[in-house]
């Protein structure tokens, strides 16, 4: 790679060509501010806290993409560069909603420690400010105008990461905007809630639309039996709230404080992640061997699912008809665990924990009421569990190590591996390999599918068929996958499809990392990590050999598809237009 | 080819199409064929004359005569008397205010094109611009035809470098450097643009170029697509300018039927297609990344340079972007020569520049100078100097990104650097002229109202900072003016042309600042004495009866829709301030000029 020389602040570093001058700067140690930069999603040069003196430029420049050159003096610390950004900050500030004490990005927003970090004590420029109405249309995500700084992170993220675009930017100047087209509401477009834009945003323009209040009054209401779930990809990122390092697992102590907060049952959606596998893989292989649609492709990500409603109507045939896990956790709590512990399913209340703000629309869908009632009340993202636990004074990392509720608290590697992308692919595959061969599968662990490319693929060999699967997360990444498929250029048996690029980990729900984190950390890998070290250290690692989802069969469900099964834990789906 | 013993020309310019020019030429197409003059004589429809202010305009030939103001009931006139009879319909001619009334000019004669120098406009208000025949009689494709058959693309190149044409866009960048880099950055594929994107109020050289001369960009494109290694150009104009539109769409048509655009282009290896992009009116759209953008379908919002356009432009290729006036001074320059072109005007800036006279000036209308000329030249001798009588207070060029020049600074030799030096810009070419009844704080809220309303809102010190300012001179104008406002102005604006994201953002303050700078009495005025000295802040306006003239005719309280005069009748009356909507009704009224702006 060429190296070239550059003097940044009178310090010289060497850096490969086509270096930015802001990555410049962090080699010499400098961090220069920023507000709209989000490495490699949003990289526009537009919000001018950035800009730094380059010897011979006429203007200031925006030190997030400006490649430097070879022999480049930079200066990123000069009195007029202090007053620039300064001004420009103080410019924002005179048009944001500055109500910070009741933001729900207080403390953890990145203007605000801007605003600290180049000492704005006043604004001088007060003056009018926009002012739009919030948008609280959709179950799952809220936006506020008011607050967007117009740094397009989330317009960047629907657009280019996700392949969607739902979010724009509309009117100019002043007025300026991010909202649906034709003046339309979230929950009429084709927005998937998968809650990215929420995970990129600097400030409290985006935010989940808040359950907690709900949970609260049924923890309360001592006429409920309240009845909690954890997806798999919180207890690798929960800690992070609580100021541990990006990928700590945290499982026994997130139970522990589940039951502080007051839950009757602490329950984990692994045990349901294990059941799917086993309702999922019993329907590729009765499409296998009895002429059904292929490829199947998995209905876990509901972000996922409503991409496929609203843009590719023609594959919602070949989605698995299995319910997403905590929504066959919530039928079966709401049946089998209501019957067996003579509760009344009309007074249980089913919640769910999820790193994901999809989830929360998908729980009111209408046709995920087996029982009669909801299959889940209410769904929490990470992120508000830590505000409860927060605001209920407990103290996170102090609390010890408690395990789940018998016996949907019972799981296996192969059920907690569903928060990574590829997860449900390898977990799938543990078990159809030995209930088709009917031998041992020598390596667990199936690297094929793991790790962050978009699309991947691998082949098994089942002895009377090689299986050929496939396996994209993000949007844009199934589209790509989707597309081969329609032209023909690809021809799968099985494909996993995540909504959200990483997989659940990653999902719109989960703690936010400010774009200074993000700059050397990939978070997709450390808590994708934490993920699979969770699943090896798990005393059974198959869907299949979970003793507890025996049971359930053997007492309740009979086999897997079984009638009683497709009862409760299959669905079906609707497609949806754009607009 | 058949002969006509007169030519007619009526101009089909935006302005005079306006004032009717259309109507006249279809009663002259019926004259000629009731008087069975047809075959005699040539009615042509042309582009801009220039002279605006007097439109519509008949030009006839051989004799020059300029007739102007010109309606459709007085065709007949012109073809009995002038056409049939041969004599020159004297009342209907154009007068020049620097001549006696009696006093008949040709158009040649006339002040206001006598220090103008027509190259880039040659053609305006000569050929028919819906002609390629016209064209082509008037050299016409043939510096294509040499650069195609005789010159290398480097060849091409550094004969526009040694011309010394800068970029007509406002920016003033060497040409010939710009279609260098293009042709030096590797890419498969490369495109040729034209900024015909004029979006500065008041401005319409582009257009005029357009709509009299669609041929001579085709051209020159054309001539720059061979020079840097491009077979695809396109045309970004404004969808507001439809006459240009429709001129350009046939001129393309034409230029492919005859194979002058297309493939293998003089039997050559060149070929070279240019196609329109419409533009929906944005103003930002003129700058360069943000039309790039616009052309490939998206929001025409600027992105950062580099990568410049020359080494990443549309779709990502490398992209050469003139503007319209640029681009109609290539032909030329390859005919003529580098030399040719490089003697006229200054040192540094080459040729000539064409502009668009407006405000209070007499000759509104569209000049082209040799770069030197000075401001007063422009102003008096070609502009025919300030109407009523009224004192010149400042010139502003380069439109909202341009400044005001005072009148101290009217003997400077209009150039990209003597404009630069003294707090203004050349600007694409808009000069609006401003006389003492106009207030500078007034003039400059106008502009910056302007650009608030255009900016894309992408960066926040334009977004947000270019309201801010206009905050604060609504604050002035409107009489609430604090001490050290002027200071907030001149800090902000400077902050903004320091780290706004693009041009548009970058040059936004000017016309504040350049008003600051020259007119700081002014701004002080509203804000220390709450007074607007040229009476145009209406906050600030005070009538006031002269108790001296009043004779108390009570003319002015029944005029007065809001019942704020009173007084006894045959005594002076007076004016309620609180009451007063200083609508000006009474003083217009008062048949003794007693009430007067206070």
């Amino acid at each position: 790679m060429d190296m070239i020389k550059v003097t940044i602040d009178g310090i010289q570093v060497e850096v490969p060509k086509g270096t930015t001058a802001l990555e410049a700067a962090r080699v010499a140690g400098i961090n220069i501010p920023t507000l709209c930069y989000l490495k490699g999603i949003n990289e526009i040069g537009a919000c001018r806290m950035c800009l730094i003196e380059v010897k011979g430029a006429r203007n200031l420049q925006a030190a997030c993409v400006y490649p430097v050159e070879d022999g480049m003096v930079i200066y990123t610390n000069t009195p007029k560069v202090k007053a620039a950004r300064k001004a420009n900050l103080e410019l924002i500030l005179s048009n944001h909603d500055r109500n910070c004490l009741t933001c729900v990005r207080n403390q953890k927003c990145e203007l605000q420690e801007l605003s600290a970090q180049l000492g704005v004590t006043d604004i001088p420029y007060e003056g009018q400010r926009i002012n739009y109405t919030i948008d609280e249309s959709s179950p799952s995500i809220v936006r506020d105008p008011n607050k967007c700084i117009l740094c397009r992170r989330c317009v960047s993220v629907c657009r280019s990461v996700q392949g969607i675009g739902a979010i724009g930017v509309v009117e100019r100047g002043f007025k300026t905007v991010v909202e649906p087209v034709f003046d339309k509401k979230l929950d009429e477009v084709n927005c998937i809630y998968c809650g990215q834009c929420i995970t990129v945003c600097p400030v409290g323009a985006l935010r989940e639309k808040s359950d907690v209040e709900r949970v609260w009054d049924a923890i309360n209401d001592p006429d409920r039996h309240v009845v909690v779930q954890t997806a798999p990809a919180v207890r690798v990122a929960l800690g992070e709230e609580f100021g541990l390092p990006i990928g700590t697992r945290v499982t026994g102590k997130m139970v522990a404080a589940l039951r502080r907060l007051g839950f009757d049952k602490v329950f984990d959606t692994d045990f349901a992640a294990d059941l799917t596998i086993m309702e999922e893989g019993t329907e590729l292989l009765d499409r296998l061997n009895n002429g059904g649609t292929l490829p199947m492709i998995t209905s876990c990500s509901p972000g996922w699912i409503k991409y496929c409603e609203h843009n590719y109507p023609e594959f919602i045939k070949n989605l698995s008809t299995c319910k997403s896990p905590h929504e066959m956790m919530g039928a079966l709590i709401k049946s089998y665990y209501a019957e067996k512990n003579n509760i009344d399913p009309a007074s249980i209340y089913v919640v769910s924990i999820m790193p994901c703000t999809s989830k929360k629309f998908e729980a009111r869908r209408p046709e995920l009421a087996a029982t009669g009632h909801p299959d889940v009340d209410a769904v929490l993202t990470t992120r508000e569990l830590a505000g409860m636990i927060k605001e209920a004074g407990i103290e996170f990392n102090k609390l010890p190590d408690e395990a789940f509720d018998p016996i949907f608290g019972d799981s296996t590697g192969a059920g907690v591996i569903f928060g990574a992308t590829g997860g449900v692919m390898e977990a799938a595959l543990r078990t159809v390999y030995e209930i088709v061969t009917g031998k041992p599968l020598k390596a667990v662990d199936i690297k094929a599918v793991r790790g962050i490319e978009g699309v991947k693929e691998y082949e098994v060999d089942l002895g009377s068929v090689t299986v050929r699967t496939a396996v994209a997360h993000g949007t844009s990444n199934a589209k790509k996958l989707l597309e081969m498929v329609k032209r023909g250029e690809k021809e799968y048996h099985f494909i996993e499809i995540m909504g959200c690029p990483g997989g659940c980990v990653t999902g719109g729900g989960q703690p936010i990392v400010p774009a200074r984190e993000r700059m050397d950390k990939d978070i997709k890998a450390l808590r994708a990590a934490a993920i699979y070290d969770e699943d090896k250290n798990m005393p059974v690692r198959k869907s299949h050999e979970n003793p507890s989802v025996k049971k359930l069969y053997e007492e309740f469900l009979g086999s897997p598809n079984s009638h009683l099964a497709h009862k409760l834990l299959h669905t079906h789906y609707t497609p949806r237009s754009k607009y | 080819m058949k002969l006509y013993r007169s030519h007619v020309l009526v101009c089909g310019g935006t302005g005079c199409h306006s004032s009717g020019s259309a109507g006249i030429i279809d009663a002259f197409q019926a004259e000629l064929k009731k008087h069975n003059l047809e075959d005699e004589i040539k009615l042509v429809s042309t582009g801009c004359f220039g002279l605006c202010a007097v439109g519509p305009v008949v030009v006839v030939y051989p004799e020059g005569a300029f007739y102007s103001g010109i309606k459709a009931e007085d065709v007949p006139r012109i073809v009995e008397e002038h056409l049939l009879k041969g004599r020159i319909v004297n009342d209907l001619l154009y007068h020049d205010h620097a001549k006696a009334e009696d006093v008949v000019s040709t158009l040649d004669e006339v002040e206001f094109y006598k220090k103008q120098k027509r190259m880039a406009l040659r053609n305006c208000g000569v050929i028919n611009p819906e002609k390629i025949e016209e064209y082509i009689a008037f050299d016409g494709y043939k510096a294509l035809a040499r650069v195609l058959t005789e010159m290398t693309p480097m060849d091409v190149i550094n004969e526009i470098k040694a011309s010394g044409l800068r970029g007509r866009g406002g920016a003033g960048f060497p040409t010939g450097l710009k279609w260098e880099f293009a042709r030096k950055a590797p890419g498969d594929k490369k495109y040729v643009c034209c900024n015909a994107d004029e979006g500065d109020p008041g401005a319409f050289m582009d257009r005029s170029l357009l709509e009299g001369d669609p041929h001579s960009i085709l051209e020159a494109m054309a001539i720059a697509g061979y020079a840097i290694g491009s077979d695809q150009g396109y045309i970004y104009v404004r969808a507001e300018y439809p006459i240009a539109v429709k001129r350009l769409t046939i001129a393309i048509e034409q230029a492919k039927e005859l194979g002058l655009l297309g493939k293998n282009i003089f039997g050559t290896d060149f070929s070279f297609d240019i196609e329109l992009r419409l533009g929906a009116g944005a103003f930002v759209c003129g700058e360069e990344t943000a039309l790039m953008r616009s052309i490939e379908g998206k929001r025409g919002e600027p992105t950062p340079r580099p990568p410049f356009p020359a080494v990443k432009g549309v779709f990502a290729k490398p992209t050469l972007l003139n503007n319209v006036e640029t681009y109609a001074n290539i032909p030329q320059i390859i005919l003529n020569g580098a030399e040719w072109f490089s003697q006229v005007g200054t040192e540094k800036s080459k040729g000539t520049k064409v502009f668009a006279l407006g405000g209070k000036i007499n000759n509104t209308g569209l000049v082209e100078v040799p770069m030197g000329t000075t401001l007063r030249e422009i102003i008096y001798d070609i502009g025919g100097g300030i109407p009523n009588g009224k004192k010149f207070k400042a010139a502003q060029t380069g439109g909202p990104s341009g400044g005001c020049i005072p009148a101290e600074h009217l003997d400077t030799p209009i150039d990209y650097d003597s404009l630069a030096k003294i707090g203004s810009m050349m600007g694409s070419g808009g000069l609006i002229v401003m006389d003492e009844d106009n207030c500078m704080v007034d003039i400059a809220r106008f502009f910056l109202d302007f650009t608030v309303d255009e900016s894309c809102g992408k960066c926040p010190p334009c977004r947000i900072g270019t309201k801010r300012m206009l905050e604060l001179l609504d604050k002035i104008t409107s009489g609430n003016g604090e001490e050290g406002d002027i200071e907030k102005l001149e800090e902000l604006g400077n902050n903004i042309k320091a780290s706004a994201l693009c041009g548009l953002g970058q040059t936004a303050p000017n016309p504040v600042l350049s008003t600051i700078m020259y007119f700081r009495d002014e701004y002080e005025a509203h804000i220390k004495e709450k007074r607007c000295p040229a009476g145009v802040c209406r906050n600030l306006l005070r009538y006031v009866i002269s108790s001296d003239l009043c004779r108390g005719c009570g003319l002015c309280t029944k005029v007065c829709p809001v019942s704020a005069i009173s007084g006894e009748r045959k005594a002076p009356h007076i004016i309620d301030p609180d009451k007063c909507i200083k609508c000006g009704a009474c003083a217009e009224k008062c048949p003794f000029h007693a009430i007067t702006k206070g």
